[in-house]
């Protein structure tokens, strides 16, 4: 076992997880049906671990991880388990809710252009945020606190009374960053934070997130489509298609062995020096308001065999922690060996075909 | 062509719907009254007498004259329809007049461009910060010598208001559809360069136009009681007009007779708001995007077992079995 | 320090610049319209009055025999220097009209802009909030009535309803008060206030309050429009939700993020207003008989007086389009975004 995970291991052995979601389901009404952007997911994360959120667009991790702070989409609804340090998230009340969110709970955005108030200075967005969950702070006190979080990201304390627009982007994520864990939170989402920021910004940036934890013990659920960040800040990854976990396990584990089919075919479709041709895997995501039958992915996997389009896999722990849900890996694991001959025949190309079209 | 006129009808629904049909039937009604007039009100526009008997002056509603009678000793119902008639003429002229100028002009900025373009842009631009009821009165002013106080001058008077407003449009698409063409150009080495353009322009404009123009015509209902209101519109002996029968009611205002000005006004509140209705409902077809996504509840089913496996379990086999899988998957 | 802020007395230096060749377009617009147009001023309006010689000897005193290029660089130089030349009919010079009967319009648009802002923003901001229920479609329904009434028509149906109450009306308003008050910037309201006659004041109050209540309402459904779709608009804006994310409660958000945001774009709707404004002035200024620009306007229209209806009309187009630019301005120093 590499240091990293050592640590991971070691922290969390002090309490239970800080993020311990079963089931959890976040469907949301359209004309056409719900969509179920999420679909009974279930994961922990540990103190001071970064767990990455892998998958394509649209399959719902972006839902997933607003749901984790109760920021769902409007007409939406939501359910399963969802504990926080032990307390039962979906429980709570509204205001209580509100007053974890920030404090406890932390996001970090996608877009840093658009997600500070173009007409509230810097130094007012910090004010707000900390007098919202500490309604007796003193204006020195936030000043203290806010310029430690700033000089922490590389922000020079003269900026503090300047307008966002006055940032360049990096900057401005940087602030994001800096607005969310002025209040310390155990827990940060940070969804694909460096999507909108060029590659030299965005190494900076996964280097930030990356040493939160020993800065402030945070635990982080990093949501991404780009597995290089994956491979260099998390501990653990969750791949997700079509509103499910498919796989989650060790990042080590999960990139040098990866069990799930579309698992693999993400990482063989991940650019890098050495390949030779462009791999992509064919096929658009499906559609979460009807998503194929059986295994959502079966109509677009190479591997999908009869069963596959008929019956849901079944999720199962592998010896070193994995888990995973697809009967082909199954099979090479020596696990569902009811399966007929039938079913374990290759699924034949014009039922793919129809099978995408539906 | 006919399909092409009802189609934004059937695109619609619910609430966008709710506004077309109900701005139809409004403006319907008073184009009834305008096409009709002559059978549906009960005494002529500038009759002030019935079988030699004058009538009484400011009356009033009663059986006779129901919303009564006004300072001239007229039938304010009579008044009131066959001021729809005025009212759908004029904008109907204004409307056809704007396009027709209007939509050249456009044309001709965007495809001969250059310095003719940038002075027509401005020209309009100017014209359009001007307060448009001075412009109005400005022209009905000029118009009143060589055409008199009739339909037409009052016509082409609201025109001059409305001419910006389908110039830029079509200017505006006929550009993109220019840059549009440079493309098509590139890969078909221009071979229908006319084609392309012609069905660009035709579309887009046939789509804005219909907004524009009902939307014009709404506030030219205004424009042109406006106009009579302040003296300047219709000459009263040569039609009846809302505006004018205003500008008598002013005296009567304080004096507590109220329906020499409620009857009028409400025509006009009428059918502005009926062709508004028209124009916002067109828009809400035409631009889909001004659509609200409708959410509908959403009903969670009841927790199927659960298909979760706490990582330090042994469990080989996850809880659900796969018949309750395979039925989540059916709903 | 930033880049941006380097550039506002830039963007202001051009907005300002581009008043002058718009101010010379409406000019010159004016100009052809009323001078080119057939008909000849003078005898459309002291015809009958005078005979034939008497009428040349005017037109050569207004300089109309002269061509026509000669009368418009001699305009256009006149306008520079506010001179605005002189009535045909009573030989006043619109100078003068405009400094006794401008500061009338003046206190009853402002007045308007008042009531419009006190009931627009907070009837569009409670139904931007309360979107698509009762409230919100009957505030929707009262913005497009407000809007489609002709606004002599409002100015009426509020004098049938207010006048058994006593209230100055229209047949009392002119005078706007029947205090004497020396003249000194010629803004009745003002000067009363020099002198400390409060009792003019408070009638002069009075008597602003319907006239500016009926221009208002047609400007409030303006507001109510514009601000329930910037609220729906902010609503869903990035920060907003970037907000809920940090835990600010939710009435916080609504009114520190959503609604000041929502506030901004109004500045501007203010500047396009203006020109709306002043065409809803001269109405009331008709329907409550306003000692205003619009009811001077609207008598010289009746005289047939081209040289003062172009003198009038060539100002208020000025005022629009140096209000529009101006409103520009302010709002490029308000709003940080816009100055780059």
């Amino acid at each position: 076992m590499t240091e990293m995970t050592d640590r991971s291991a070691s922290t969390a052995t002090s309490g239970g997880p800080v993020i311990d979601a079963r089931d959890l389901r976040i469907w949301y009404g359209t004309d056409r049906g719900p969509v179920k952007a999420v679909d009974g997911v279930s994961f922990t994360l540990r103190k001071g671990e970064i767990l990455g959120l892998v998958g394509e667009s649209g399959c719902g991790k972006s839902t997933l991880g607003r749901g984790l702070l109760g920021l769902l989409p409007e007409g939406a609804k939501m359910d399963g388990q969802l504990r926080f340090n032990g307390e039962d998230l979906l429980a709570l009340p509204k205001k209580q809710m509100f007053a974890k969110r920030g404090a406890e709970l932390g996001m970090i955005f996608q877009e840093p252009l658009t997600r500070l108030n173009p007409l509230m200075r810097i130094s007012e967005h910090f004010e707000e945020t900390l007098k919202a969950h500490e309604k007796r702070i003193g204006k020195a006190e936030i000043e203290r606190r806010s310029m430690e979080v700033l000089r922490l990201m590389g922000i020079p304390p003269t900026r503090f009374r300047s307008y966002p627009h006055e940032f360049s982007g990096g900057m401005r994520q940087r602030l994001m960053i800096a607005l969310s864990l002025v209040l310390r939170p155990s827990f940060v989402v940070a969804d694909e934070p460096t999507t909108a920021l060029d590659v030299l910004v965005e190494a900076q940036i996964i280097r930030i997130l990356h040493d939160l934890r020993r800065e402030f013990d945070t635990s982080l659920l990093l949501i991404t489509h780009n597995l290089g960040i994956i491979a260099e800040a998390c501990d653990r990854v969750a791949v997700m298609y079509a509103g499910e976990v498919v796989e989650i396990g060790d990042a080590r584990d999960v990139f040098a062995e990866p069990q799930h089919p579309y698992t693999r075919e993400l990482l063989r479709s991940t650019i890098s020096l050495a390949s030779t041709g462009l791999n992509f895997i064919p096929g658009a995501p499906p559609d979460l308001v009807d998503p194929p039958p059986g295994c959502h992915f079966h109509p677009r996997c190479p591997d999908a065999m009869n069963v596959c389009a008929t019956t849901h896999p079944i999720q199962r722990e592998m010896k070193n922690g994995s888990r995973t849900q697809c009967w082909a890996a199954d099979l090479r694991n020596g696990y569902a060996q009811d399966l007929t001959p039938e079913q374990t025949t290759p699924l034949s190309r014009e039922e793919i075909s129809v099978a995408d079209e539906a | 062509m006919l399909t092409g006129l009802i189609s934004p009808f059937r695109r619609t629904s619910g609430m966008a719907r709710w506004i077309l049909v109900s701005g139809l039937f409004i403006t319907g009604v008073f184009i009834a009254f305008a096409l009709f007039a002559p059978w549906i009100a009960p005494y002529d526009f500038n009759q002030q007498t019935v079988d030699g008997v004058k009538f009484d002056k400011m009356a009033p509603p009663d059986g006779d004259h129901w919303f009564g009678t006004n300072d001239q000793f007229y039938d304010v119902l009579s008044r009131v329809i066959w001021g729809a008639r005025t009212a759908v003429e004029v904008v109907a002229l204004s409307v056809m007049f704007s396009v027709v100028i209007g939509v050249p002009l456009g044309l001709l900025s965007g495809f001969v461009g250059g310095w003719v373009d940038r002075v027509l842009v401005f020209l309009m631009d100017s014209l359009y910060a001007m307060p448009s009821l001075l412009l109005a009165i400005v022209f009905s002013f000029l118009l009143r010598g060589p055409l008199g106080g009739g339909i037409i001058a009052a016509a082409l008077s609201l025109t001059a208001i409305y001419i910006p407003q389908y110039y830029r449009v079509v200017r505006n698409t006929t550009v993109s559809a220019r840059e549009a063409t440079y493309v098509e150009a590139a890969r078909a080495i221009g071979a229908k360069n006319g084609t392309i353009m012609g069905r660009y322009l035709f579309g887009n404009v046939i789509q804005s136009v219909p907004v524009i123009g009902t939307l014009n015509a709404a506030d030219a209902i205004g424009t042109l009681a406006a106009l009579g209101f302040l003296g300047l519109g219709i000459q009263p002996n040569e039609a009846s007009e809302w505006g004018y029968d205003l500008s008598r009611a002013l005296d009567d205002a304080a004096a507590g007779i109220w329906w020499t000005t409620v009857f009028p006004g409400m025509a006009i509140v009428l059918l502005v708001t009926g062709l508004t209705l028209v124009g916002e409902g067109l828009n809400e077809t035409v631009n889909p995007a001004l659509r609200k996504r409708r959410l509908r509840p959403v009903q969670l089913p009841p927790h199927e077992p659960s298909t979760y496996l706490a990582e330090k379990d042994d469990t080989r086999f996850a809880v659900g079995d796969r018949e309750t899988v395979e039925k989540r998957d059916e709903r | 320090m930033s880049a941006g802020s380097g550039s506002l007395p830039r963007y202001i230096l051009q907005r300002l610049l581009l008043i002058i060749p718009m101010m010379w377009v409406l000019i010159t617009v004016v100009f052809i319209l009323l001078r080119v147009a057939p008909g000849d001023p003078v005898s459309a309006a002291v015809g009958g009055k005078l005979d034939e010689e008497a009428l040349d000897q005017r037109r050569a005193a207004l300089g109309l025999d002269r061509p026509l290029y000669v009368q418009y660089l001699e305009y256009l130089g006149n306008v520079v220097r506010l001179n605005f030349g002189e009535t045909i009919s009573d030989n006043r010079p619109i100078i003068n009209i405009i400094r006794d009967n401008g500061g009338a319009t003046l206190t009853l648009t402002l007045g308007a802009f008042l009531f419009a802002l006190l009931i627009g923003i907070p009837l569009g901001l409670y139904a931007g909030r309360r979107r698509d229920t009762a409230s919100d479609v009957s505030i929707r329904i009262f913005g497009v009535i407000t809007y489609a009434a002709p606004i002599f028509w409002t100015g009426l149906l509020l004098v049938i309803l207010v006048a058994p109450t006593g209230w100055p009306t229209f047949d009392i308003a002119s005078p706007i008060t029947k205090f004497e008050v020396e003249p000194v910037t010629r803004i009745i309201l003002v000067d009363a206030m020099i002198a400390g006659n409060w009792d003019a004041v408070i009638d002069i109050l009075q008597h602003h309050v319907l006239p500016c209540f009926t221009l208002g309402l047609l400007l409030a459904g303006v507001f109510i429009r514009l601000v329930r779709v910037n609220i729906l608009q902010t609503l869903k804006d990035d920060y907003v939700e970037a907000a809920r994310a940090r835990g600010i409660a939710e009435r916080h958000v609504i009114r520190r993020h959503a609604f000041r945001n929502a506030l901004v774009p109004v500045i501007t709707v203010i500047g396009l207003q203006v020109a709306l404004t002043m065409s809803g002035a001269i109405l009331t200024e008709k329907t409550f008989n306003w000692p205003g620009l619009g009811t001077q306007l609207v008598d010289y229209l009746t005289a047939r007086d081209y040289a003062a209806v172009q003198g009038i009309v060539t100002f208020i187009a000025i005022v629009v389009v140096i209000t529009s630019v101006l409103v520009d301005v302010l709002n490029a120093v308000i709003d940080p975004r816009v100055r780059y």
